[in-house]
C-alpha cells in the first residue's frame, strides 16, 4: 500500500492558489523531497499531508486514510517538524515534551531518553525562549520524533542545526530512521542524497517529479530561476 | 557518528515505545489529557502572568474611578450590582482575549491537532483554566469592592453571592471560551473578541445584576429570585452544549 497517494490536490488561500493538481504516490519507507522556490507551496503541501489544512480539489491519501475525512485517524501517525517548533516558549524542553507526551500516550521516560539523546540533558529545565535556535531545534525533532510516527513531514529540518547536531539528529529523523519522510529543502546536495523521489513545486504546481536518480542539481538549481 | 546513533530497531526499542504508538486506534480520552492540557495552562499563566494580574488590576481601578466618578462614598442596590458586574465582565474579557493566544502564536494549536487526543479536552482545559482566573479575580476583586464601594455589609451577603458569581462565571468561561477560539483565528483578534463577546454576555450580566440586587442592598433585603438563579443556569447549560458542539469545528481549518 502506498504511504502517500495524491491525485489533482488543490489547496487554495481566498483567491490565491497555493497548491494546483499535484498528483504523485510514495511508498512506504521511501523518501520524498520536495524543492521550490519561498512560497511554491511546499509548507501547504506538509500541512494538508498532516491534516492540518483541508485539500479544495482532488484525492489525498496518507497512510492509507482519505483526507480530509478521515483525518481524525491520521492523528497521532504524523511527526511535523515545521518552521515554528510547535513548543511553548514559556515551558523548559521537559515540560514541552512531557505535554506532548501525554497528548501522545507516551512514556514519560521516553522524553528524559530523547533529552539525553539529544544532548539537552542540563538545559531541560530552562524556558525554551532561553535557549539558542539550534537547542529549540533539537526539542523539536525530539517532539517530532516522540510517538515514533510512520510518517515524518520535515520542513527544512536541518535548519539552524550545526554539525554536531545535524549527526544528533540524524538517527531519529534522517534515512536510517527508516520511517516514510517528505522533507522541505532548498539545498539541492543534501536533499537529492536523501531522496527517493523529487518534487519541484513552482507557484504551487509540479514543475518536476522524478526519482531522484534521474534528477539532476541542475535541474532543481532551475526551479529557483 | 557517535555511539548514540542508533539503528532503526533501536529506536523502537527506546523507552516509552512500548506506549508510543496510538493513531487511530489509541485515541486519547479527555480523562487522559486533560491533566496535561490544564498543567500547560498554569505554567504558561504562571510564567507570563498576562492574564490574571491585569484582571485584577483593571477591576480595581475601575473600582476607584467608579468611586470618584458616581461622586458619592458608597453605593447600594441595584447601583451596587451593576457597579460590580459591569466591573467583572470587562475585567473577564481581558482575560478571553489571551485565552487561546500563546496557542495561536506559538504552534499549540498544530501540535494539539496532531495528536489522538478528543479535540472537546481543549475546550475543557480552557473553560476551567477561564473558570480558574475568574475565581482569583473575584477573590481580589468582590473584597475589594466591599471596601471601597459597597455601603451595606459584604459579609451578610457572601454566602448567596457566591452561587450567583458562580453561575455567572460558568457562563463567561463557556462563552468566553468559544468567542476566544473563533477570535484568536483572525487578524483582529483583540478587537473582535469583545465584539463578539460582548452582546453574548449581556445576558449574564442582567441575569447575575438583578440577582445580586437584593444581596447588596441596604439591609440585606432577602435572596435571590429563582428565575434569575434559573436563568442564568439555563444559559450556561445552552452555551456549554453550544460551545462544545462547535469547537471541533473552529479548531479545524
Amino acid at each position: 500500500m502506498p504511504a502517500l497517494e495524491l491525485e489533482g490536490l488543490a489547496r487554495r488561500y481566498g483567491e490565491r492558489t497555493a497548491l494546483s493538481d499535484v498528483s504523485l504516490s510514495l511508498r512506504e519507507g521511501q523518501t520524498l523531497v520536495v524543492f521550490g522556490a519561498n512560497g511554491a507551496g511546499k509548507t501547504t503541501l506538509l500541512r494538508v499531508l498532516g491534516g492540518l489544512l483541508r485539500p479544495h480539489e482532488g484525492t489525498v491519501r496518507v497512510l492509507g486514510r482519505e483526507l480530509p475525512q478521515e483525518r481524525w485517524a491520521l492523528r497521532g501517525q504524523v511527526g511535523l517538524l515545521a518552521h515554528e517548533p510547535l513548543l511553548y516558549r514559556e515551558l523548559t524542553a521537559t515540560e514541552n515534551l512531557r505535554y506532548h507526551a501525554s497528548l501522545h500516550g507516551v512514556a514519560p521516560e521516553r522524553v528524559e531518553h530523547l533529552l539525553a539523546r539529544l544532548r539537552l540533558a542540563g538545559r531541560e529545565r530552562e524556558p525554551l525562549r532561553t535557549l539558542s535556535r539550534g537547542s529549540v531545534q533539537r526539542v523539536a525533532v525530539a517532539r517530532c520524533v516522540l510517538h515514533e510516527p510512520p510518517l515524518l513531514l520535515l520542513d527544512e529540518p536541518y535548519a539552524n542545526l550545526d554539525p554536531a547536531a545535524i549527526e544528533l539528529v540524524e538517527p531519529l529523523i534522517g534515512r536510517t530512521s527508516a520511517r516514510t519522510r517528505v522533507i522541505c529543502s532548498h539545498d539541492p546536495e543534501r536533499g537529492l542524497a536523501e531522496a527517493d523521489v523529487v518534487l519541484g513545486l513552482r507557484d504551487g504546481r509540479p514543475a518536476l517529479l522524478a526519482s531522484a536518480p534521474d534528477t539532476s542539481p541542475a535541474e532543481i538549481a532551475e526551479l529557483y530561476r | 557518528m557517535s555511539a548514540e546513533t542508533a539503528t532503526p530497531s533501536r529506536l523502537t526499542d527506546a523507552p516509552g515505545a512500548t506506549h508510543a504508538r496510538t493513531g487511530a486506534a489509541g485515541a486519547r480520552s479527555m480523562r487522559a489529557v486533560l491533566p496535561a492540557l490544564l498543567r500547560k495552562e498554569l505554567l504558561v499563566e504562571l510564567r507570563t502572568l498576562q492574564a490574571v494580574p491585569g484582571m485584577s488590576l483593571f477591576a480595581l481601578s475601575t473600582f476607584v474611578v467608579f468611586h470618584f466618578a458616581l461622586n458619592r462614598g458608597t453605593v447600594a442596590g441595584d447601583l451596587a450590582a451593576g457597579v460590580l458586574w459591569v466591573t467583572l465582565l470587562f475585567a473577564a474579557l481581558l482575560g478571553v482575549n489571551r485565552l487561546f493566544v500563546a496557542d495561536a502564536d506559538q504552534g499549540g494549536f498544530d501540535g494539539f491537532l496532531l495528536a489522538p487526543a478528543e479535540p472537546g479536552a481543549m475546550l475543557i482545559a480552557k473553560a476551567l483554566t477561564l473558570l480558574a482566573y475568574l475565581v482569583v479575580l473575584e477573590i481580589v476583586a468582590v473584597p475589594a469592592f466591599g471596601l471601597l464601594l459597597l455601603g451595606p455589609s459584604l459579609g451578610r451577603a457572601l454566602p448567596d453571592l457566591i452561587w450567583v458569581l458562580a453561575l455567572a462565571d460558568l457562563g463567561v468561561a463557556a462563552v468566553g471560551t468559544l468567542v476566544s477560539a473563533i477570535a484568536v483565528q483572525t487578524r483582529a483578534r483583540d478587537l473582535l473578541g469583545p465584539l463578539l463577546a460582548l452582546p453574548l454576555l449581556v445576558p449574564i450580566v442582567i441575569g447575575a445584576a438583578r440577582a445580586s440586587e437584593p444581596l447588596l442592598a441596604e439591609g440585606h433585603v432577602g435572596h435571590p429570585a429563582a428565575r434569575w438563579l434559573l436563568m442564568l443556569g439555563l444559559y450556561d447549560l445552552v452555551f456549554g452544549l453550544i460551545a462544545y458542539a462547535l469547537f471541533d469545528f473552529l479548531l479545524e481549518d
